[in-house]
């Protein structure tokens, strides 16, 4: 069991402070590099440039060591053998879950809810709080920028339950429009905004606008997919009421997401899926469910997953998410200026100005060239980038485009990577500019 | 492995820049179908006036990447002046041609596409069978074809 944790989160200690006596930590990005198997890989003869960990991270050795190791050594169902490895099982499964409620300062490992992504977690909170407290008269505040996860779920239930779907609007250079934030707080129960947009980047006044909504009595979700992958989380410094969160896009596997809210909130919610784990007692004529928050974990859960989601949590806070934003701030903001003085008007750069008020993604049109053709011939590059819509319809139609291009950096990414992407730009403008 | 030149066809390109037949027909008279392709966002309406059987106009509106704009231009001048009856001939023939399995590319593709179609001719259409090596790109180059077809199902 000793064991096992120590091979779980090998440390991989990269935080150094900065050469030139500032307090700041610095990443080190070669060194970090060297932790990410996939990135010795090459494609289409180039060596692999990943710039879309907005979509989804690569894994550093230590979480796929971590979810092998689980495998060859203890894995059982958890909750339900009283046989050795089923109870390391379990208190593996458990350590995971306190390792993620300390990354994001949940007063109450409790509070922390696992479930397959951000999406089933948004979906969670819509079916059981959503269901159970929205009706006629109501309205969901949601802004331009959400992710259709944050859309969708809402859409849905509205069709049910016959409450209004509202929508802060946003500027041309993708900040929200609070100005009118408390009219358009009459009659909200909930707002539910992305931390930070995946296609913008804005980093998002989630305090400010919780502010408000709690004075207006409303709660407030935040789709923290990029925000908890990349900048340190408190969610009492957010002050939101239901935080959500995907692993894959924090260095953890697939399958395995989180849905962080207060205590009170859970217990006062009903369950979601049905099923075993969920329950206390089941008889012939009804159920109970079991305490918080396993009320909300049916069925078998994905130990290894969680136990690589806890591998994650450990690697990044061995790396310290401040190091890991300044980074972020810093490649952003080499990418937007290199990209401009190589590029020109020939390349739009949609969101903020100023790389301190977004996350590390660049959305960005060049020329009339479509993004998938772009893509396609960035990929003869070795470079990765999305190229679509990235699940924000609404605000593509805002934008005035059908699509864009967005490269997104993360932790083992350096300027090198952008050097890339600059170049293989202009071989796109050459084939079809 | 593929290379862009096996995209990027110079009669692709032709068309992306200089797209044929774009615009749009009254309708009614003509057909006015709208295909997206939900995975990019891309989204091409296709105009068809048949007269006695036959394709006598058709227009192409929307946006999309240089093998969906290119896909729809092609099909229609190919189009263009068929009956009904050719258009789903050549309709069946090019998707023939999209769905062929990697494992029997190159000069092989078109010809059985026109063995599946055998009076059928693609002529400059087969400058797309090098599409099907890059898998996510076959539903771009198909978008306009599957419209096509919806319009000539569907009533006037
Ligand atoms: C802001 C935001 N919300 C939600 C999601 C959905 O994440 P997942 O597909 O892991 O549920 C994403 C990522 O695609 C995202 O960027």
């Amino acid at each position: 069991m000793a064991e096992l944790t120590a091979a779980a989160s090998v440390p991989p200690g990269r935080a150094q402070p900065q050469a030139q006596g500032s307090a700041l930590p610095r990443l080190d990005v070669a060194t970090v590099r060297k932790d990410f198997p996939i990135l010795e890989r090459r494609v289409n003869g180039h060596r692999l440039v990943y710039l879309d960990s907005a979509s989804s991270s690569q894994k550093p050795r230590a979480v796929l060591d971590a979810m092998e190791h689980y495998y060859e050594t203890t894995h059982a169902n958890v909750h339900r053998g009283v046989y050795t490895i089923a109870e390391e099982a379990t208190a593996l499964f458990e350590e995971a879950r306190a390792k993620v409620a300390r990354f994001i300062g949940a007063p109450d490992v409790s509070e922390v809810v696992f479930a397959k992504n951000v999406t089933e977690a948004i979906n969670l909170v819509a079916q059981t709080w959503g269901r159970r407290h929205l009706g006629q008269g109501d309205a969901v505040l949601l802004t331009h920028m959400e992710h259709h996860a944050n859309i969708v779920p809402w859409h849905m239930l509205s069709a049910e339950r016959g409450f209004e779907v509202r929508w802060l609007p946003i500027t041309d250079d993708g900040h929200l429009i609070l100005d009118d934030l408390d009219r358009l707080l009459e009659g909200v129960k909930l707002v539910s905004l992305t931390a930070i947009s995946n296609v913008l980047g804005t980093a998002n006044p989630v305090r400010r606008v919780a502010d408000a909504a709690h004075a207006a009595g409303a709660l407030v979700l935040a789709d923290a997919a990029q925000h908890v992958p990349h900048v340190r989380t408190r969610v009492a410094d957010m002050a939101c009421d239901f935080l959500g969160f995907t692993g894959h896009k924090m260095l953890g596997p697939t399958g395995i997401g989180c849905l962080w809210a207060r205590r009170s909130l859970l217990e006062e919610m009903p369950p979601f899926l049905g099923g075993g784990e969920m329950i206390r007692d089941v008889r012939l004529d009804g159920f109970e469910p079991t305490e918080v928050p396993w009320k909300f974990e049916a069925g078998t859960p994905p130990i290894a997953e969680a136990v690589g989601l806890g591998a994650a949590v450990d690697y990044l806070e061995a790396l310290g998410m401040d190091a890991v934003r300044a980074h972020e701030i810093e490649l952003t903001g080499y990418a937007m200026r290199v990209l401009r003085e190589r590029h020109g008007d020939a390349i739009q750069i949609h969101g903020p100005a100023d790389p301190r008020d977004r996350g590390g993604v660049i959305s960005f049109c060049y020329k009339d060239i479509h993004p998938h053709d772009l893509s396609q011939v960035l990929d003869q590059h070795g470079v990765c980038v999305r190229a679509s819509h990235h699940c924000a319809k609404p605000l593509m139609r805002r934008l005035g485009v059908a699509a864009t291009a967005r490269a997104s950096v993360y932790v083992y990414n350096d300027e090198s990577d952008i050097d890339v992407l600059a170049e293989a730009l202009a071989e796109a403008d050459a084939l079809l500019g | 492995m593929p290379g862009l030149e096996d995209l990027y066809r110079e009669i692709i390109l032709d068309h992306y820049r200089n797209p044929r037949n774009r615009g749009e027909l009254p309708s009614p008279p003509a057909r006015r179908v709208e295909g997206f392709n939900p995975l990019c966002g891309d989204e091409i309406v296709v105009y068809l006036l048949i007269e006695a059987g036959k394709v006598t106009d058709l227009r192409i509106a929307g946006q999309g990447c240089s093998i969906s704009q290119s896909s729809a231009s092609m099909m229609s001048s190919a189009v263009k002046g068929k009956t009904v009856e050719e258009a789903h001939a050549l309709i069946r023939a090019f998707k023939s041609m999209m769905s062929i399995h990697e494992a029997r590319l190159d000069q092989t593709a078109a010809e059985e596409a026109a063995g599946a179609e055998p009076e059928v001719k693609l002529g400059d259409l087969e400058a797309l069978q090098g599409v099907v090596k890059f898998p996510v790109r076959i539903k771009c180059a198909t978008l306009s074809w599957n419209t096509l077809a919806q319009a000539l199902d569907g009533s006037a």
